[in-house]
């Protein structure tokens, strides 16, 4: 194999798009499949900033530290290779950032200014004031609309990933893709294929996810026999704003610029963070802050107007500061909420915000399928039980490099192109979802799937996120499983052959409904806390029993997660309790 | 509260528009997004007849992604951010007119991304292998990169302007403005020149009537007048330049 290979990236936010840049390095050509144009992917969502140890401060920060924090912040269930490798490429990741002309803040001196973040104490996150996320997507947009213009890079923008194709040697030859508006359902052949789908949050219904995160191609592929690894490790931001659509994230760099938390207790203002942990205060990871308001809203009944919420107060930081550093995220919470921040503390509460479990992949971002790479959020491998902020944008952009490089080599090791499988292969896969489509268009039963979607929602926040109990867990798995059977019986509301978002929907809805079913039964097995895993009757990490990767694998007879455990490679640092008091 | 909402919708591209009028039960606080969300629930209009649910895009609710951009009560703005108990109780809902439309408020918006290939919209890079920091930008520099930089592609400017329609091929304010980005940085720079060519050429910014609605309804508040004033004494210069060159 040689230059002029086809390969197919799926997804349009940073590990996608920087995939397709170092594939096209690699004089591959790409198709890159989106729901939406790239530049509209999730990763816009993204506030604060990116981490990377360069040591600009003078506080004797290094990537060795970095990578240390990293692995503690995640409780030990990382595996730490790729995690060291990571946090060796971030200075080199952020200095290609600024090279593509990302307009990080700068010190006065012009170089790149740095901002603390939680769970560690250096000032580690470049940031692009509070949109860091949005302006490295389109960083790497325009450099993929160079490589569009040169004609390596061909886009299908509003075509949805809608199953993999898989030969007879258990080698991904491609994938097969529907159009969101004419509705074809075409196949689409590759020699590799990168996974890039992002997370999951719409599960949860509502979160801080962008409503395209639905977690529906990792389903599909997990249905396909793909491992899927850690699927219950999910992590709940501490600040979000509420709304009846969406939870919106209000950025841990609000805290990270001095914002503080408190509530009242006795009628005077009680900072609860900065009194348990005074080390950290307000920079504690993100599933501690959840959990300790959680318990001063929800068991302690000391919520701001007697509601689940907290203040987040930036009021002592001048108007200035404030507009430079945190301009993007003020704006959120002054157009959705109706109150001026810079005056009045921000009520905040938790909310489902990433997902650190995923696609199953090796050191080379490659699945158990050989072909089938995944990179980005949608995968498992760099943030073990809980993600450190700042630490998303670097790791998607960390996979897709890695993923890019690795689908070349893959690629000339090949011994046959996806051009020599035979043509039945493909039709196949194809003739499967065209069924399956022909089947959701028939459906005229009497349960509403958006409504239907609603109740996941709440069935999974409410049972599955910050604390979690065993008979609850018992009985979500019960009734996710009537769910599944009510979706049977689901109406599809509209039976156009034109821009029918309801199909389409109801297609991901069945697919959110299963990977539920892994969140959830991974999240009853574990019997310890750990991360952002926590149980009540288990209240201890339990190395012994489980420092181990969740591993679950579809069972078509039962319809079900089959849940096995992999060991984790702590072969570069030993475990040890994880405090931050 | 109740709302009743009114949707000018289509079918497919080529047919013709029709209105649905809906009444939705939304909280106090709810966007354009919720409502459209309730009517998927039940989409049933005011006179009882059962429908499909409003086609319409969206993605990040949060006003970065541009994806819910549409016309409400004949504003160009995103759903998302468009909160119900400002928009009294008739709320009308149109897709944007200087795009084709798709289906419903869905249009196609691939001129505006057709447009920053046609003015080279990124840095030239030599590739992604190590090259060490790039080059150092000044604060000053970052402030007002940064501002332009926050264009998220919606095509509010451009369904504002006046000069964008079916007679022109206008590229739109948001694609010139991203020039002036381009051509401020460093290495940017380098390739300023075909960047101004490309917007001497035609539809570019000799096309722009200096009507100014453009920065008036940029929800970003992206200096998008003054990008256009800068790029047209750059472009002046470049042309003279060429003219003695030649």
């Amino acid at each position: 194999m040689s230059a002029g290979c086809e390969v197919i990236v799926v997804g349009g936010g940073l590990a996608g798009l920087m995939a397709t840049i170092v594939a096209c390095e690699n004089n591959l050509r790409v198709k890159l499949f989106t729901l939406l144009p790239a530049k509209r992917s999730h990763s816009v969502c993204a506030q604060g900033g990116i981490n990377a140890s360069v040591n600009t401060k003078g506080e004797g920060d290094s990537p060795d530290i970095h990578f240390y924090e990293t692995i503690y912040g995640g409780d030990f269930l990382a595996n730490q290779p790729p995690v060291k490798a990571m946090c060796e490429n971030a200075p080199n990741i952020v200095y290609l950032l600024d090279r593509m002309g990302v307009m990080f803040n700068r010190t006065p001196e012009g170089f790149l200014d740095f901002r603390r973040f939680g769970g560690t104490r250096y000032h580690r996150t470049a940031f692009a004031g509070a949109t860091t996320g949005q302006q490295i997507l389109y960083a790497l947009d325009e450099q993929v609309r160079r490589f569009e213009a040169s004609g390596l890079v061909k886009k299908f923008t509003g075509w949805e990933f809608l199953r993999a194709i898989i030969d007879d040697n258990n080698i991904c030859r491609g994938i097969v893709a529907g159009n969101i508006n004419t509705q074809e359902i075409e196949y689409f052949k590759a020699d590799a294929v990168v996974i890039a789908t992002g997370g999951l949050g719409m599960i949860f219904g509502k979160s801080t996810n962008s409503v395209i995160c639905t977690g529906s191609a990792q389903s599909i592929l997990y249905k396909q026999g793909v491992k899927y690894a850690n699927g219950e490790f999910i992590q709940v931001h501490p600040t979000a704003i509420a709304g009846g659509d969406k939870l919106r994230l209000i950025s841990e760099s609000v805290r990270g610029e001095g914002g503080r938390i408190w509530t009242y207790r006795d009628g005077k203002p009680w900072y609860f963070l900065e009194e348990k942990y005074p080390k950290y205060g307000n920079l504690v990871p993100r599933d501690i802050a959840s959990r300790e308001i959680f318990n001063v809203c929800v068991n302690m009944g000391l919520g701001i107007d007697g509601k689940n919420q907290v203040y987040l107060d930036v009021t002592h930081i001048d108007r200035e500061t404030l507009e430079y550093k945190l301009g993007g995220v003020l704006e959120i919470y002054e157009k959705f909420m109706g109150e001026d921040p810079y005056t009045r503390p921000m009520k905040v509460f938790p909310a489902v915000h990433y997902t650190m479990g995923g696609l199953w992949v090796d050191y080379d971002q490659m699945t158990n399928i050989k072909g089938l790479f995944a990179a980005g959020e949608c995968e498992y491998q760099y943030h073990g039980a809980n993600r450190l902020g700042a630490n998303s944008l670097l790791s998607c952009i960390h996979g897709g490099m890695v993923a890019g490089r690795k689908i070349a080599d893959f690629i000339k090791g090949l011994e046959k192109s996806c051009d020599d499988i035979e043509g039945r292969v493909f039709e196949r896969e194809k003739n499967l979802v065209l069924a399956k489509f022909e089947k959701l268009k028939s459906m005229k039963g009497n349960e509403n799937p958006y409504q239907l979607h609603k109740e996941l929602g709440e069935l999974m926040t409410e049972n599955v996120t910050v604390i979690r109990y065993n008979d609850k867990l018992e009985r979500t798995i019960v009734k996710i499983k009537e769910m599944k059977e009510r979706f049977k019986n689901i109406d599809i509301l509209d039976n156009s052959d034109f821009g029918n978002q309801t199909l389409f929907f109801a297609n991901q809805l069945e697919n959110m409904l299963d990977l539920a079913l892994v969140i959830t039964k991974g999240a009853l097995l574990r019997n310890e806390s750990r991360g952002s895993h926590y149980k009540p009757e288990f209240p201890q990490r339990d190395d012994e029993n489980f420092l181990k990767t969740t591993i679950a694998i579809y069972d078509e007879k039962s319809d079900e997660p089959q849940i096995t455990y992999e060991p984790v490679d702590i072969s570069l640092i030993k475990p040890v309790a994880r405090k931050y008091d | 509260m109740k709302i009743r909402v009114i949707v000018e919708r289509r079918k497919t591209p080529l047919s013709s528009p029709y209105i649905n009028e809906f009444e939705v039960n939304v909280e106090e606080s709810a966007n354009v997004i919720s409502v459209l969300m309730e009517i998927r629930k039940n989409p049933v209009t005011v006179t009882g007849e059962r429908v499909s649910p409003v086609s319409f895009e969206c993605s990040c609710l949060e006003e970065v992604c541009g994806a819910c951009t549409m016309n409400i009560n004949g504003v160009a703005r995103q759903a998302c951010s468009a909160l119900v108990k400002n928009l009294g109780n008739k709320i009308y809902l149109s897709p944007l007119r200087k795009f084709p439309v798709l289906r419903d408020l869905i249009v196609d918006r691939k001129k505006i991304f057709e447009g920053l290939r046609r003015v080279k919209a990124w840095i030239p890079i030599d590739g992604t292998h190590g090259l060490g920091p790039g080059p150092k930008v000044s604060e000053k520099i970052q402030r007002i990169g940064y501002k332009i930089s926050r264009c998220m592609s919606c095509g509010v400017c451009m369904e504002a302007c006046p000069q964008v329609n079916d007679r022109s091929n206008f590229i739109g304010p948001a694609v010139i403005a991203q020039v002036l980005l381009f051509n401020m940085h460093p290495t940017g720079a380098m390739i300023k020149e075909d960047r101004l060519e490309s917007l001497i050429d035609e539809g570019g910014i000799s096309e722009c009537g200096n009507a100014q609605n453009c920065v008036k309804a940029c929800p970003k508040q992206v200096p998008l007048t003054y990008s256009i004033a800068k790029l047209n004494r750059d472009t002046l210069f470049y042309s003279i330049k060429r003219l003695l060159d030649s």
